[in-house]
């Protein structure tokens, strides 16, 4: 395959996000402009101008029409999609790290930064139909989990959020009344800073990245730990496919010691893992910075990966991706097929 | 551009482009023609204030087969906004890469069988015999089976050494001697001696040129119809860049110069795809 780059970005990315029908992408980077993309050719429809700082993380409604985004200037803003117009501006006393539409897209759930003294939080904010009607009020506020929250997402039915960052512990909070439900283990669960979140596309499950080098998998509802993916490198970033049973993990070195090593030991790939084998397949080169964001294309059939570098490279899979079949390498490794986990 | 504005600013430049672009004549789009190849030629000034035509030559490639809904059809053709609006044309934000990037496959252990480690010339001796190549390299037996359907390897070590390439005449030198990490200069890896007069032979002195060829005629064609007279490293079939399409010659490289002797012999003036061959050697480029 022949990758797509972009180079729209004068910072590093942060983050990566594709609409439901997969048409356009979604680029966040420590630039304070976020950038939409056609997602099958690459070519750049605009940008939303108005963040005055690094923006790291954005959600896009389910019709396409409102793009919300945090950012590190201590705001969170909605945008109209088709213009790049402002329309409404969230203010907050610290930096905002992450935002994620509810199901239906009639609340938001927005993360900050302990900043200053203040702790970091959870909030829920209601998104009004006609945007001259919004609030700023928050209609929930979670506080507790020490450290940076650098994902929070809601779960099944917006019943849940879920919550991970710099404590490594990922956590599952009541929505109504913001009581903590469950923890996740301290033995079996991540060992460092989780960095990223992914949900599959059904929401029944999804998927951590850690800087302790491994990604795991979760039950939404449970919180069970159901499959570690360890690879050599830390994890900043995570997807997975809507399509296959695939999983993808990006990460890399340091952005410290990038210049000192050689580009090949800084690990810059994307890994491919079977979701349920927990068995590689397969590695995407490319990037010559660690890749902080990544992204599956609705349909499954192309990805993309955001990198220190600045560039967003998307790939669409050669049609040998597909019949991908790891079953003999599993083996030849020494695993066992177990029938439970082929059971749907 | 105003002149008597002195020394101007790179900052202040795009605003005044902006209002003088009404002096430019409008962009033309050419294309995509039959092969893909688009030419956008359009007009800007330039930092002294001339007039400059910039003509970009794209090839339009179709990527995947694209399903878009009805909304997203309506989004293809939204009005550009913030920074896209006023794009350089010779910004090249986006870009198709030039590398070809594969997903690789990790190996499973023990299946690095495909890789040649015999010492001295591997590939004569395939041709000497078969069952004597046929070494396991799990359990060390010899003209059973081959080491990926060894009936031992679970019990084998697992080796952590990935190959990244599918394994050619080329990976055996960088392959070899190679530990983890460390650079090793090629002259300095085992095997150098050998490649450095052996590599050269097989490249230049058995390649063997093919002209007059059809324009279907692919690589896998040439390999098929070559390999009969021997194990060949290399085919190459001349592709245009821009159409894509075959300049009707191609190389073949043979290990053994006999091979390529009686491919000569045989070929040259065989009819291939109502064409009439003409096969000879390939004479090295004069360096």
């Amino acid at each position: 395959m022949r990758p797509i780059l972009m180079k729209g970005h004068e910072r590093p990315l942060t983050f990566l996000k594709y609409n439901r029908e997969g048409d356009l992408l979604f680029s966040c980077a420590k630039d304070h402009n976020p950038t939409v993309w056609f997602a099958d050719n690459g070519e750049r429809l605009g940008t939303y101008r108005g963040h005055n700082g690094a923006v790291w993380c954005c959600d896009v409604s389910r019709d396409s029409t409102r793009l919300i985004t945090g950012s590190a200037d201590q705001t969170v803003k909605l945008w109209n999609v088709q213009t790049g117009a402002q329309l409404y501006s969230f203010n907050f006393d610290s930096p905002a790290r992450s935002v994620d539409f509810s199901v239906g897209d009639k609340l938001v759930l927005i993360t900050t930064d302990p900043f200053m003294g203040l702790p970091s939080t959870i909030q829920v904010k209601q998104i009004a139909r006609d945007p001259n009607e919004q609030s700023s009020e928050s209609v929930l506020t979670i506080k507790g989990p020490q450290g940076r929250i650098n994902r929070a997402t809601w779960g099944p039915l917006n019943k849940t959020i879920i919550s991970a960052g710099e404590d490594a512990v990922v956590r599952v909070w009541d929505t109504e009344t913001g009581q903590l439900l469950k923890e996740s283990d301290k033995e079996t669960g991540h060992q460092k800073t989780v960095t990223s979140l992914s949900k599959s596309a059904d929401g029944s499950h999804f998927l951590t990245g850690s800087l302790d080098k491994s990604a795991k998998l979760w039950d939404a509802r449970t919180l069970t730990l159901i499959k570690t993916y360890v690879t050599e490198r830390p994890v900043n970033a995570c997807a997975i496919s809507p399509l296959l049973d695939h999983v993808v993990i990006g990460g890399g070195q340091e952005a410290v010691h990038v210049t000192t090593t050689d580009r090949r030991a800084g690990k810059f790939e994307a890994k491919f893992f079977h979701k349920i084998l927990q068995e590689e397949i397969g590695g995407v080169k490319g990037h010559f910075g660690p890749i902080n964001a990544l992204a599956f294309n609705p349909d499954g059939r192309s990805f993309s990966s955001g990198g220190e570098d600045g560039y967003v490279r998307l790939h669409h899979f050669d049609p040998d991706y597909f019949n991908i079949d790891p079953i003999p390498v599993f083996l030849a490794r020494g695993g066992t097929l177990k029938n439970e986990d082929f059971v749907a | 551009m105003a002149v008597d504005m002195g020394k101007l600013r790179w900052g202040e430049l795009e605003d005044d482009a902006e209002d003088l672009d009404f002096l430019l004549p409008p962009r033309v789009v050419v294309g995509p023609d039959e092969n893909g190849v688009k030419k956008v030629i359009e007009y800007r000034f330039d930092d002294e204030g001339n007039k400059v035509r910039v003509t970009t030559t794209t090839r339009v490639r179709k990527l995947t087969r694209a399903r878009l809904s009805k909304r997203a059809l309506e989004r293809r053709s939204w009005p550009k906004f913030g920074d896209a609006v006023h794009e350089d044309a010779g910004a090249r934000l986006t870009m198709v890469s030039t590398e070809e990037i594969l997903l690789e496959r990790p190996r499973a252990p023990g299946s690095k069988a495909e890789e040649p480690k015999v010492a001295g010339d591997p590939l004569a001796a395939m041709s000497k015999a078969g069952a004597v190549l046929m070494v396991c390299r799990t359990c060390g037996k010899k003209g059973d089976h081959w080491t990926s359907k060894c009936p031992y390897k679970d019990l084998a070590p697992p080796t952590d050494s990935f190959v990244d390439k599918p394994p050619g005449a080329e990976t055996i030198a960088s392959q070899s001697g190679t530990g983890k990490g460390a650079y090793v200069p090629p002259s300095m890896r085992a095997g150098a001696e050998r490649s450095g007069t052996e590599m050269r032979r097989r490249n230049d002195e058995n390649s063997v040129r093919v002209t007059n060829l059809s324009e279907d005629t692919r690589e896998p064609d040439l390999m098929e119809l070559f390999r009969t007279f021997g194990p060949v490293t290399r085919v190459y079939v001349a592709v245009d860049q821009k159409t894509g399409v075959s300049r009707g010659f191609g190389f073949i490289n043979f290990v053994n110069r006999e091979d390529a002797e009686r491919a000569i012999n045989k070929l040259n003036g065989y009819g291939y795809d109502n064409l009439i061959l003409r096969v000879e050697w390939a004479t090295p480029r004069p360096n």
